[in-house]
């Protein structure tokens, strides 16, 4: 029981192929088996999220997903974020706040930035902190990771056209405010 | 950190799936994974057949019927969370399913598998039961449909029968005049609830309680009905001293153990808070 079997999926735009069994975690198979070791292994609970990747265009822990469960999906890791020397506007941002310490965390972050400015390309500092609450910076350095959210917003989105009279992107359409009443 | 081997099953019809948790020895049906893979990693449960539900085709999906919300299992906490129609009937069940873990699991995490899983601590479990949700069940060769309050038995046990899949969540609309919360005191980010509060008032025209449905989250070995404390409200116009006799109430009904989440006599005390606090949310809601 429980032989590997092959596993087709697509990643960064590339087919690869891969033998797993079936408790193969996908990180173990991105790491071990086709060489991606971008995608790191914090806590292997589901709590850090250093092994976040982009799953069929969703943000998702990849220490939680068996790799043959994702048989035949679109996967884009923190090795496909650059185009050859060209970093990404998010990894120039985290480069440029100085977004990260021992950088083991950075992977994982990178990705959730990825995922949260794909949702919401003007992230308050609130949404940015909420963005980010399934990944932990051990070093504690979320200052800088915020400013660096913060600026990759900026880098990535085309400045709003404001016209005068018209609310601004971020007004409107928020829920009623969950702040509880005492 | 790697589970105990076991024997992967992709079934792409639901009677296959039905069959195959039957037929098969040690099986269990894999969702989302959001709970279960971490279980097995730690190696706290170890099923030697795994039924992936992942390859089922339409189970995922939301729908708004004349009296009812329906929700198939496989949708995610997310797309519960961000649908515009949940949040506009439900309030209750898009705030809970969106104070589930963080990000990447509600990405992932279905509402079906977090019922199922039956986590007393869980959010969702919470809300159905306070909005009297059913639950549609297909087992081999049967169909059934459960009452979200005779569905959670225990701590992680449910009235599932072993072949049985669920595999629709139907949630009653809400009366006119009604507004919903949830509210949850958690440990930082992605935390079980500590304390979670699911609440429903129903106003009738001249402003007293038409109907109050209040559902405790981690305070007990299941979700637990405040009946006790909806009967405070009953028929009476809210008030401060009302809502707080209620809040008394709910916490003499839940049953909290001392844990890494507080003390039972913490827990005791934020259940009275948070049964206020979701009160007043809704009733500023309707």
């Amino acid at each position: 029981m429980s032989s590997p079997k092959q596993i087709d999926l697509t990643v960064n735009g590339q087919k690869y192929s891969g033998r797993a069994e079936p408790r193969t975690l996908l990180t173990h198979f991105l790491r071990d088996e086709l060489g991606l070791t971008g995608t790191h292994i914090g806590c292997i609970v589901g709590k850090c999220g250093a092994c976040t990747i982009i799953l069929n265009g969703k943000a998702v822990k990849s220490c939680l997903l068996f790799a043959s469960q994702v048989e035949g999906s679109d996967i884009l890791t923190v090795e496909g974020l650059a185009k050859g020397s060209q970093l990404h506007p998010i990894q120039e941002a985290f480069w440029e706040h100085h977004g990260l310490q021992c950088g083991y965390c950075t992977p994982g972050m990178l990705m959730a930035t990825y995922d949260l400015l794909k949702r919401n390309p003007h992230p308050t500092e609130a949404e940015i902190r909420e963005g980010i609450t399934g990944n932990l910076c051990m070093c504690t350095g979320y200052v800088n990771i915020v400013k660096a959210v913060k600026a990759a917003a900026e880098k990535m989105a085309p400045s709003p056209k404001m016209r005068p009279g018209e609310p601004t992107p971020r007004a409107g359409k928020r829920k009623t405010p969950s702040r509880p009443v005492r | 950190m790697i589970p105990r081997p076991f024997e992967l099953h992709s079934p792409s019809t639901l009677s296959e799936a039905t069959s195959l948790l039957k037929n098969v020895d040690d099986s269990k049906a894999l969702a989302g994974g959001q709970s279960l893979v971490p279980l097995m990693k730690l190696r706290l449960v170890s099923p030697a057949n795994i039924v992936d539900l992942g390859k089922i085709p339409g189970l995922s999906y939301i729908r708004e019927g004349k009296n009812r919300l329906v929700i198939g299992s496989m949708t995610t906490h997310n797309e519960v969370a961000s649908s515009p129609v949940i949040n506009k009937r439900c309030e209750t069940l898009s705030e809970a399913a969106s104070k589930i873990g963080d990000q990447q699991v509600r990405n992932r995490g279905t509402i079906g598998g977090t019922i199922c899983h039956a986590d007393p601590a869980g959010d969702v479990p919470a809300a159905v039961v306070a909005l009297d949700a059913e639950f549609k069940v297909v087992g081999h060769h049967h169909r059934r449909v459960i009452k979200a309050r005779d569905f959670f038995e225990d701590i992680f046990t449910t009235s599932l029968g072993r072949d049985e899949i669920l595999t629709e969540v139907r949630v009653p609309v809400l009366s006119p005049r009604s507004g919903g919360a949830y509210l949850k005191l958690g440990r930082g980010a992605s935390d079980l609830a500590t304390v979670g509060v699911a609440a429903v008032v129903t106003l009738d025209n001249a402003g007293a309680c038409k109907d109050a449905r209040l559902g405790l989250a981690g305070v007990g070995s299941t979700p637990i009905r405040a009946t006790r404390a909806e009967d405070v409200l009953k028929g009476q116009t809210p008030s401060d001293d009302l809502v707080a006799e209620a809040g008394e109430k709910a916490s003499e009904m839940s049953n909290p153990s001392s844990d890494i989440r507080g003390s039972a006599e913490y827990k005791r005390e934020m259940v009275k808070v948070y049964v206020r606090r979701a009160i007043r949310q809704s009733l500023a809601r309707i």
